[in-house]
């Protein structure tokens, strides 16, 4: 008789908390029949039976947490000896590299942080809701739209509590009229009111973009610094995961191609919270690029009163001398997990993190070239036009003769993210191709 | 035919020519709208004067025939109120008070302009007379009109704003995104719909579906609507003054269809052809905004020929003195390149 599994609520679902058994051992359950409630970070869910007979085992008790996807929490029926049943599917011919697990260490060292400053840790997407809580209890001016910010708690629970506090007035629900809404929130700014756009993706933006470089980018400029425009774009950009070509696209590229624009696209919930805070604060119009996957990781952020990053600024991750690797947003995820493979192999890389892509912080950028003399550029996003493509131009540009090797790039492969899973590993990049491509710089 | 709905004044529905029964002006209003919409048509001649001469470079888009439109909405507004438009901007810009010296040398695009260059004929502004542009992107400046609606509701005051699209734009989709969020969200924000008939080169009738009355699309939003002569100031101050009060006392969006006419072509290098002479031959004779006013003056003996020439020659000077000082001032200094891509952080 089957066994009940964890379920997975959403794409990037790993784990979560069995809240509550709504059935006990010995009752008759039917299919469609709700036995228990999962909770995750981003919602609670029920779980609905589709095998009939009496549960005869709650193996997982209320409460528990962190259960992961596809355990065994109940049985119905007589259990049976046989193992659950994985997901996975048979692996494909040539089976990819496995994608790296997803490296959550604090920075080593960030310079904002004073010594002996108390951390706490938190995850991205508390980090994200402490930046505009903070800032909006600080600036009556400050005001969060966008779909389903309030009411639903938020898409992702950023905004989780932030309509119970701040009331309906600064806490926007829209209609689905990304379009219609983004020039509204610019129109607003341009009033001199302080919008936070939440896009439920990026990927959904698209419809939005003209608004946002032809009136909020531009206009600074076209009225020769009269009329400003104070704004935040925010959401999450790039892949999730197994979401398919539409969902899936990273946008550091398009939006840090325009004057008037800055483009911000932290990795760590420090930076997260400390460049969000920055951004709304910022008088230009902030295009402030998240990552779903990275929401629920955890970070030391610290706690200090009033958590600031400066826009425009890189952070070493890693300090090391025989190569540099830089990258940005959930690129880091690769970049770090390939520096510890390194120094296993006696390789020391210095890990640059961007965090903003505009203005770029090109003095850290080259200053590390010029030590290490080699370069490694690394970002989840299209490989034609791309942020890696920029760095490597600057690098030939202005550390040519620093150079020992050709810079060399690891970015997403040039093709519309594919939705089986096989296929969209391969399209990302991974921790053994940045080593790969280190140390083919370093021609070992 | 005009459709027929709750949202269609009484006015407008009963006849096939809308509006027709105005308010009278007082001699002070009839001599202000005269010298206001003078202001505009001499101001438009002669920049399409330099245009011809090369000091206008690019787009310049003529707002010869729609005079009374943005000078009956601007005597209905009060200070404080916000403007905002499309790329046939020049008029608005007169109409909200603006130097006419600046408007003139942006066009050159010289350093006095008052985007100091940068922005040309379709991109100017001015915080202190509450006017946000000059949009280029045609439908564009509909949800950021209905923004700093929403920035007036946002902060308390009896502010409106007023957002200017032509009927080419009213087949934009954000004009209809703008119109739902306007109405669920009660924003004072009156939509003018400059109904020139013609979208550049393409009659209303061949690109819009019940070409005879867009305004009437604002009755799927619960958004009341009037179609309005639009060549007939007093018409259009007497539509605003109750478009206002509907905004003001906090009932949400209004829609007024200003039903008018441009003389000249889509920009400078149109030539018209999709129309005929006489058609615009007609509309002068007939529906000038400015002769009408002026017949009305001289008939009612409000002010005598003098009067009106004095007027007349006052206007030229203020336009003669703009053309002057848009052709003598210096070009932006090249160190102007770099200079406000950024407000410093």
């Amino acid at each position: 008789m089957p066994s009940i599994l964890m379920p997975a609520l959403s794409p990037t679902m790993e784990e979560g908390k069995l809240a509550k058994w709504l059935k006990n051992v010995g009752d008759m359950v039917k299919p469609g029949d709700v036995i228990a409630e999962i909770e995750t970070d981003k919602a609670t869910m029920e779980v609905e039976s589709v095998d009939e007979g009496p549960l005869t085992a709650i193996l997982i008790p209320a409460g528990t947490e962190n259960v992961k996807v596809n355990t065994p929490i109940a049985v119905i029926g007589e259990a049976d000896a046989a193992p659950a049943p994985k997901a996975e599917a048979p692996k494909a011919e040539d089976a990819p590299i496995a994608t790296p697990a997803i490296v959550t260490s604090a920075p080593a060292t960030s310079p904002e942080v004073p010594e002996g400053t108390e951390m706490v840790t938190m995850t991205v997407r508390e980090a994200l809701r402490e930046a505009m809580s903070e800032e909006m209890r600080r600036d009556p001016d400050v005001f969060l739209m966008g779909e389903e910010v309030g009411q639903y708690q938020g898409a992702y629970k950023i905004s989780q509590g932030m309509l119970e506090e701040f009331g309906p007035k600064r806490v926007i629900d829209t209609p689905i009229t990304e379009h219609g809404f983004t020039g509204l929130a610019v129109g607003a700014a341009f009033a001199g009111l302080k919008p936070i756009v939440e896009f439920m993706t990026f990927n959904f933006a698209m419809q939005a973009i003209d608004q946002i470089i032809n009136s909020a980018a531009k206009t600074h400029y076209m009225s020769g610094g009269q009329l400003n425009c104070s704004i935040v774009f925010r959401g999450a950009s790039g892949a999730a995961a197994r979401v398919g070509a539409q969902h899936s696209q990273d946008y550091a590229a398009w939006y840090g191609h325009i004057p008037g624009l800055k483009v911000v696209m932290p990795y760590s919930a420090a930076d997260a919270k400390g460049l969000l805070k920055s951004a709304i604060r910022d008088p230009n119009p902030v295009v402030f690029l998240e990552n779903e996957i990275l929401y629920g990781k955890s970070f030391e952020v610290p706690k200090v009163e009033d958590w600031l990053v400066p826009i425009g600024k890189a952070r070493i991750a890693r300090v090391g001398h025989h190569v540099t690797i830089i990258s940005f947003g959930i690129g880091m995820t690769y970049a770090m997990a390939a520096a510890d493979k390194l120094a296993a192999e006696g390789i020391e890389a210095e890990v640059i993190d961007l965090r903003t892509i505009r203005p770029m912080d090109l003095a850290t950028v080259l200053e590390s070239v010029r030590k290490t003399n080699r370069c490694v550029c690394v970002e989840e996003g299209f490989p034609q036009f791309s942020v890696t493509s920029e760095i490597a131009a600057q690098v030939m540009t202005h550390a040519f003769d620093y150079l020992d090797a050709p810079v060399a790039r690891v970015a997403g492969k040039d093709v519309p993210m594919p939705y089986a899973a096989n296929l969209e590993k391969l399209a990302l990049p991974n921790a053994d191709e940045v080593v790969a491509a280190a140390k083919a710089v370093l021609y070992v | 035919m005009a459709v027929k709905s709750a949202y269609i004044s009484k006015k407008s529905a009963k006849g096939d020519k809308p509006n027709l029964t105005n308010s009278g002006f007082t001699t002070a209003e009839e001599l202000y709208a005269y010298r206001e919409m003078l202001l505009i048509r001499r101001f438009e001649e002669k920049a399409g004067q330099l245009y011809g001469m090369g000091f206008i470079g690019g787009f310049c888009h003529l707002y010869i025939g729609q005079e009374a439109v943005v000078v009956g909405m601007e005597m209905a507004q009060k200070e404080g109120d916000q403007v905002i438009t499309s790329y046939r901007d020049h008029g608005h810009m007169l109409a909200a008070g603006m130097d006419p010296k600046g408007v003139m040398a942006e066009l050159t695009g010289r350093k006095g302009g008052l985007s100091k260059g940068k922005g040309g004929s379709m991109h100017m502004f001015s915080k202190e007379k509450q006017f946000y542009g000059g949009h280029g992107i045609v439908g564009a400046q509909v949800p950021l009109g209905a923004g700093l609606a929403f920035a007036n509701k946002y902060r308390g005051n009896d502010h409106v704003s007023v957002a200017y699209f032509g009927d080419g734009a009213a087949n934009q989709g954000q004009v209809y995104e703008t119109f739902n969020m306007a109405s669920i969200w009660k924003l004072p924000v009156i939509f003018v719909i400059e109904n020139n008939r013609y979208a550049m080169g393409t009659a209303a009738s061949r690109s819009t579906a019940v070409s005879d009355h867009l305004g009437a699309r604002g009755a799927a939003f619960g958004i009341p609507c009037e179609q309005v002569d639009g060549m007939d100031v007093r018409a259009v101050r007497d539509a605003a003054d109750r478009a206002i009060e509907h905004c003001r006392a906090g009932e949400g969006p209004y829609i007024l269809e200003m039903m008018t006419y441009r003389y000249r072509g889509h920009s400078m290098s149109d030539p018209a052809k999709y129309r005929s002479k006489e058609e615009v031959q007609k509309m002068r004779e007939e529906h000038d905004p400015i002769e009408q006013v002026k017949a009305r003056i001289l008939n009612g003996k409000l002010a005598t020929e003098d009067d009106l020439k004095k007027i007349d020659a006052e206007i030229r000077a203020v336009v003669t003195e703009a053309a002057e000082f848009a052709q003598n001032d210096p070009e932006p200094s090249p160190a102007e390149l770099y200079t406000d891509i950024y407000v410093n952080a």
